[in-house]
């Protein structure tokens, strides 16, 4: 029941993007046409415009170009299926399981750029977590932005569980470590740190990030567990370089995309599962906090493509 | 910004026509990769074919001016459609001339809404207005707290109920405008898809009830293909009168700012560049060409001096820089300045590439050349009055008494004397030279403010030999 709600909602979800591909690739070959020059680079449109990046789009060209030529692929059931399958085994190469500590808290960082939805995402991994019965705790390590530290206490009473804070402008390290202590403590299963928004390109910003991640394994040796990056689903190709860079000063486990709602932008996880080793584990579908989707590379694929 | 953008035409540029005329071969390998450095840049597909389209016919047409360099004649063009394809702007703001003017700010999640307000309200401040901020997300936790704290900031009264309905809430605060002495109202409106009908009615409805002068859209710079498309909903609901940029100190590569304008029909009016409030800009399609050829944007740099360097202070700067008499004080004044002006990596962001010297780009980038400012404050600190007015007092001895007082090495004292000396025979020279900032600047900009950024480069070392090669180009720019 709650999997053939979430199909539909994955599936709404991507519905624009889905029409983009599917429709216009479908209008191609009602004019009938062959597969030829022409038609490969208006696939290629379609490909970008849905911002599955050049990279991406040259790859998935190229192989359909070559596959075309050794006559795997005549019509249109076979392209449609052709790039399903590579995409797929693309998408399930990775490794999404979520961390878990072996004993204490599983500590899960949150980072990324500014406006992407930390703090509502944080809310998601909670509510997901809660109704697995695990005990959460959050942190509010976002000691910088105006009222970040209320936004995440919103989110705390509304969800019924602990949050540790301390004033706007304190240490977020400072913050992460009482947390940590707070968490073994009070014996929760899941601590979740939510970080201040700061480009990638801010290198004071991004070490502040890694004291935040070092300060923590004073207390749990293996911690943080996951660290997840968010990523906006809107943000265009600009989303590889910020995995890069996060992924450089707090080695990333994970991507959490966001705010795939909205548009047209599935494509963005493609280029994302193609460029990068980060899996992407997690899915933000909706304002609401139980909007939070664990990703199924091949399920994507299916929504994308039906 | 734009780094790779502008990386990319660099490469491009250079590897392509390293000497030579332009022909029809190299202008194809040209423009095949600027084709893909746009699309990596998020620039919408169709602007990006119409855009080397442009380039291409025109490139082709100018083969006949043999004159000048094929390098220089390409960016030339790409520059020219760069510009014409983001402008002609209009950055102003209407206001109401019986009632306090209504500016509305829209957008979708997490573009930047709540920010923007606080910058346009500091800007209108600087102008001399007395704006109302009025808190009309009431959908995201915490949104009206950090609109209260930006309001206490910047000592600007908020308008929030946070039990009545949006189109509620902005109607009362234009109502109650003049009571609280503000003529002009911002409105910050909850963020929402551009597919989510419910919210887009409730936008048409603050709009209905409020009759806002100016609705603005703010976008993130990062977006993606799809920036376009959801500024064209908007503005098809709204009537938009122009889109604020914001997140323009990242690197995004800005396909946003060449496409909306083109695709969607509403001129960019303002960019945000950075955390700090007063980093809200004019847009200026110029200066973002520049930027994104990778010719930097020394007019910027003057922009955001002229508004906090006091003209007559300035000139005297100016004189004593050029004629050689610059103290140390005076650079300790400059780097105060420059402080207010944001910062030393964002000026120097601004810079072109061509006059960073090497390593400096990293070094900005490492928060290093925030550091070394720091170092060579306290150096100068470290001194008496006398010394900074006349460093050739500093001897042996007291070069070490400064090098304790700063917890510096007695090498670093002696190269910051070295860079001093070094740059002040430089602005020596440039003072003969005459002429030679107004012609950098295009004629435009003034000097005194580019006084007030120039010092701090003579730090970064290496950086005086690179401004005398950059004279004698003079930038080719058609205006």
């Amino acid at each position: 029941m709650f999997l053939k709600k979430s199909i539909d909602k994955l599936k709404s979800a991507l519905d624009r993007t889905r029409k983009i591909l599917n429709t216009d690739i479908s209008d191609l070959f009602q004019l009938g046409r062959k597969i030829d020059e022409n038609f490969l680079e208006e696939l290629e449109e379609k490909l970008i415009t849905a911002d599955v990046g050049v990279e991406t789009t040259l790859y998935l060209i190229s192989s359909l170009r070559e596959s075309y030529k050794n006559k795997e692929i005549e019509n249109k059931e076979a392209i449609l299926d052709f790039l399903k399958e590579t995409l797929k085994k693309k998408l399930s190469k990775k490794e999404n399981t979520i961390a878990r500590a072996s004993e204490g808290p599983t500590v899960i960082l949150v980072a990324g750029v500014n406006g992407v939805g930390k703090t509502t995402s944080i809310a998601k991994l909670t509510y997901y977590f809660s109704q697995e019965g695990k005990k959460v705790i959050l942190a509010a390590s976002d000691t910088f932005r105006a009222a970040a530290i209320e936004q995440l206490e919103k989110w705390a009473q509304r969800l019924d569980v602990d949050i540790i804070k301390q004033k706007m402008g304190a240490d977020p390290a400072a913050v992460a470590f009482d947390a940590i202590e707070a968490a073994v403590a009070r014996k929760a299963d899941i601590l979740i740190v939510d970080t201040a928004g700061r480009l990638h390109t801010q290198k004071n910003l991004m070490q502040e990030l890694g004291k935040i991640s070092r300060v923590m394994k004073k207390k749990i040796p293996d911690a943080p567990h996951e660290v997840l990056l968010v990523l906006d689903s809107t943000t265009g190709q600009n989303a590889i370089v910020q995995a890069k860079q996060f992924d450089e000063v707090i080695s990333l486990t994970g991507i959490f995309l966001t705010k795939l709602d909205g548009t047209a932008k599935g494509g963005v996880v493609l280029a994302i599962q193609n460029q990068l080793e980060t899996p992407v584990k997690f899915i933000g579908l909706g304002e609401q906090y139980e909007d939070i989707e664990v990703f199924d590379g091949e399920r994507f694929v299916d929504a994308l493509f039906s | 910004m734009f780094d790779t953008i502008s990386d990319k035409f660099q490469d491009i540029s250079r590897r392509i026509f390293s000497g030579g005329k332009l022909t029809e071969k190299n202008i194809e390998e040209a423009i095949r990769e600027i084709r893909t450095a746009l699309l990596e840049a998020d620039v919408n597909y169709g602007v990006a074919k119409t855009f080397i389209q442009r380039v291409k016919e025109k490139a082709l047409g100018e083969q006949l001016v043999k004159s000048v360099k094929a390098r220089e004649q390409f960016i030339a063009i790409v520059f020219d459609e760069l510009v014409s394809l983001m402008g002609p702007v209009d950055t102003s703001i209407s206001f109401a001339e019986k009632r306090a003017t209504v500016i509305m700010m829209a957008g979708l999640q997490g573009s930047g809404k709540t920010t923007t307000c606080g910058k346009m309200a500091k800007f209108l401040i600087k102008k001399g207005h007395r704006p109302l901020l009025v808190a009309a997300d009431i959908q995201r936790p915490g949104a009206i707290e950090q609109l209260q704290i930006l309001g206490e900031t910047l000592g600007v009264p908020v308008f929030s109920e946070p039990n009545w309905t949006p189109p509620k809430i902005c109607a009362k605060a234009v109502a109650e405008a003049s009571k609280k002495n503000c003529d002009v109202v911002i409105l910050d409106t909850a963020g929402r898809l551009h597919i989510d009908e419910g919210l887009m009615k409730e936008l048409g409805e603050i709009k209905k009830k409020t009759k806002p002068d100016n609705i603005f859209l703010v976008t993130d710079s990062m977006t993606g293909q799809d920036a376009v498309n959801s500024a064209q909903e908007f503005h098809k609901l709204l009537g938009l009168d122009g889109v604020v940029l914001t997140k323009l100190d990242g690197d995004t590569r800005g396909g946003a700012a060449l496409s909306i304008r083109e695709v969607a029909g509403c001129p960019i009016k303002f960019v945000g560049m950075g955390e700090t409030l007063d980093r809200l800009e004019e847009f200026d399609p110029q200066r973002m060409a520049s930027r994104i050829l990778g010719e930097g944007d020394l007019a910027g740099i003057a922009a955001i001096a002229k508004d906090l360097i006091n003209e007559e202070e300035a000139e005297k700067i100016q004189e004593k820089m050029l004629s050689g008499q610059f103290t140390l004080n005076d650079f300790l004044d400059q780097f105060s300045m420059m402080k207010k002006m944001g910062g030393f990596s964002d000026l120097m962001g601004m810079l072109p590439k061509n006059m960073l010297p090497p390593g400096a780009q990293e070094q900005l980038q490492s928060g290093d050349a925030e550091n070394m400012i720091k170092h060579t404050e306290a150096m100068i600190h470290s001194m008496t009055p006398q010394e900074r007015n006349h460093p050739d007092v500093l001897d042996g001895s007291r070069r070490l008494r400064v090098a304790k007082g700063s917890g510096k090495t007695i090498q670093d004292v002696n190269q910051l004397l070295k860079q001093f000396q070094d740059m002040r025979k430089m602005m020596g020279n440039m003072g003969q030279m005459g002429g030679f900032m107004d012609k950098l600047m295009g004629g435009g900009g003034g000097l005194p403010s580019m006084a007030g950024g120039l010092p701090g480069m003579g730090g970064m070392g290496g950086m005086s030999g690179k401004m005398r090669s950059k004279r004698k180009k003079k930038p080719r720019r058609k205006k």
